[in-house]
């Protein structure tokens, strides 16, 4: 992206003599050779090179099997189906509103009495044998 | 809310009805109001019809895998009789609904009361008939074939067959063949798995029948190439009947190639005689006649071509545009980024990038066309690609089979456009 600097600055330039046309049609002159070379660089070949550059392991085919591979297996998995149940079922206590945090909880100062302690709170998944 | 992120949309034959499915299994059916001369502003509107659930999320007990219940695609039967029917899939289920209406109850039972209770046998002493009464329109869906359970990979694409009768279903690497009235068989029609998973290096990624030759399906790759099947052959279209790549220029070739070749759709014009592909960056139009390159290759956001880099690692790059044709077959549309979409028209060469968004869409106002800046000086009015929002995709878009109406998504919310007349 670095060489589009210093031509956008000349198309500024030339911008002032050629008010007539739109920005896009205007002539970019390169300033010197090696701007040239890097404008006949497809910008795809510039955007390869940075990936090569920021991840040096990167295969050489990346369409390659391990990559279909993953495709094929795309999901969440999980350890088995108890593993599955459950965090569907943390899901579910997310979305239901939080309670109040009890403002008189006891702990740590003294050891608590039955009356001190808060109030069981009733199970959110009802048990089957409750009918 | 994430369950509410639009993945399929879909007009019926008529263009009445509108379905839309998404991320949560739902599928939501908008019907076109007719026009009436008290109400000429309403012209066409389009206002729920019905909502059900479709797909529930479900959990494969072999793989240890959660199959979601993401609604990959909706497709519409011609309709028979006044019930609508159709077929909605997620990864590895397909539904058949029937969509009926109901606008009459029967009133006065001999064996119960008006609100269901039972009555004393013995008190009745006289034998009345029922009258049917109106009532208010009642839209009921009910689930009348579910075809499970022939699909290893993941469905993305289903497509209703001109013969009414069948259609395909299309996972990763094979493609079924089914009856719409039996669910427990299906012909497996194209297997390209190879023996050894380790020599995979291409998958399905889309299948339709042909709009009118019953015997003629094409799919799409992910390496870029569409091959166009006729079942008349052999039971088994592993070899197909035309082949169609464009052929590339090698000195081109990065590791993006690939990628981005990767085709996300393929659509037939409404004559048969064309078909369409989207790509990543471009949609290209293919004369089924010929197989050596398409007859039209329309760019839908180049500015893109110099972003791969940071794409790839967003995952961006992997994101699966849909193309739909208009009912003439002379334009054709796509979506893009930043809640753009693009229209291209075919006869006068000209295109146009407008935006799906609530600040540029008042009702009734024209969309003003949008345009991006690739560098340099921005023009006001224009968006530099810098700003692009790569998180407002639009990758389903419809348009009605027949008039200029055309339905958008934007990732939770539906855009419906209209021609303006006078």
């Amino acid at each position: 992206m670095s060489a589009e600097v210093p031509e956008a600055a000349s198309a500024e330039e030339q911008k002032s003599e050629h008010n007539m046309l739109p920005w896009s049609l205007q002539p970019s002159i390169p300033n010197s050779l090696e701007e040239m070379e890097d404008k006949v660089t497809s910008p795809e070949k510039a955007e390869e090179a940075k990936l090569k550059a920021r991840y040096p392991h990167l295969g050489q085919k990346p369409g390659g099997s391990d990559f279909l591979r993953k495709r094929l297996q795309k999901g969440q998995k999980y350890f088995d189906s108890g593993d599955y149940n459950m965090a569907k079922a943390k899901m579910k206590n997310k979305q239901l509103p939080t309670a109040a945090p009890d403002k008189t909880e006891v702990t740590g100062d003294h050891i608590p009495t039955p009356q001190d302690l808060p109030q069981r709170k009733p199970s959110l998944v009802a048990s089957k044998l409750a009918g | 809310m994430a369950a509410d992120i639009i993945s399929t949309v879909e007009f019926n034959y008529s263009g009445d009805l509108l379905a839309t499915g998404d991320k949560g299994g739902r599928v939501v059916i908008f019907q076109r109001e007719q026009e009436n001369k008290s109400r000429p502003h309403s012209r066409g509107e389009y206002n729920v019809y019905s909502t059900f659930q479709s797909h529930e999320p479900e959990f494969d007990y072999l793989k240890s895998l959660e199959i979601e219940e993401k609604i990959n695609k909706i497709r519409w039967l011609p309709q028979q009789n006044a019930a609508h029917f159709l077929l909605s899939t997620n990864d590895k289920t397909i539904k058949l609904w029937k969509i009926s209406e109901r606008d009459k109850r029967a009133e006065g039972y001999n064996l119960k009361d008006e609100d269901g209770r039972l009555r004393d046998p013995f008190r009745i002493t006289a034998l009345r008939v029922p009258i049917l009464k109106p009532m208010d329109l009642m839209v009921e869906a009910s689930p009348r074939r579910i075809f499970a359970n022939a699909h290893t990979y993941h469905i993305n694409s289903i497509s209703v067959n001109s013969d009414h009768e069948t259609y395909l279903s299309a996972d990763d690497l094979r493609i079924n063949l089914w009856h719409l009235e039996i669910t427990d068989r299906s012909f497996n029609i194209v297997d390209i798995k190879p023996a050894n998973m380790e020599e995979l290096t291409e998958v399905i990624t889309a299948a339709e029948f042909h709009p009118h030759q019953c015997n003629v399906f094409v799919y799409s790759s992910s390496k870029g190439t569409i091959r166009l099947c006729d079942m008349r052959s052999s039971a088994l279209c592993d070899r197909h009947s035309k082949f169609f790549e464009e052929p590339e220029d090698p000195s081109s070739r990065s590791f993006f190639s690939e990628i981005i070749s990767s085709i996300s759709d393929v659509k037939f014009s409404h004559s048969g005689r064309y078909m369409m592909t989207r790509d990543y960056l471009s949609v290209k139009v293919w004369d089924l006649n010929m197989e050596s390159r398409p007859v039209e290759t329309h760019q839908v956001h180049e500015y893109l071509r110099s972003k791969l880099c940071s794409l790839y690692e967003n995952d961006c790059i992997f994101d699966k545009f849909e193309c739909c044709w208009n009912g003439s077959d002379s334009a054709i549309m796509t979506g893009s980024y930043n809640n753009f979409f693009r229209m291209f028209d075919r006869d006068t060469r000209r295109d146009v990038t407008l935006e799906a968004s609530r600040e540029s869409s008042k009702p009734r106002a024209s969309l003003k066309p949008r345009k991006v800046c690739t560098g340099g000086k921005r023009r006001k009015d224009e968006i530099s690609v810098d700003s692009l929002d790569f998180n407002k995709k639009i990758l389903h878009t419809a348009w009605h089979p027949v008039d200029n109406v055309i339905a958008v998504a934007a990732t939770n919310n539906l855009y419906i456009f209209q021609d303006k007349i006078n």
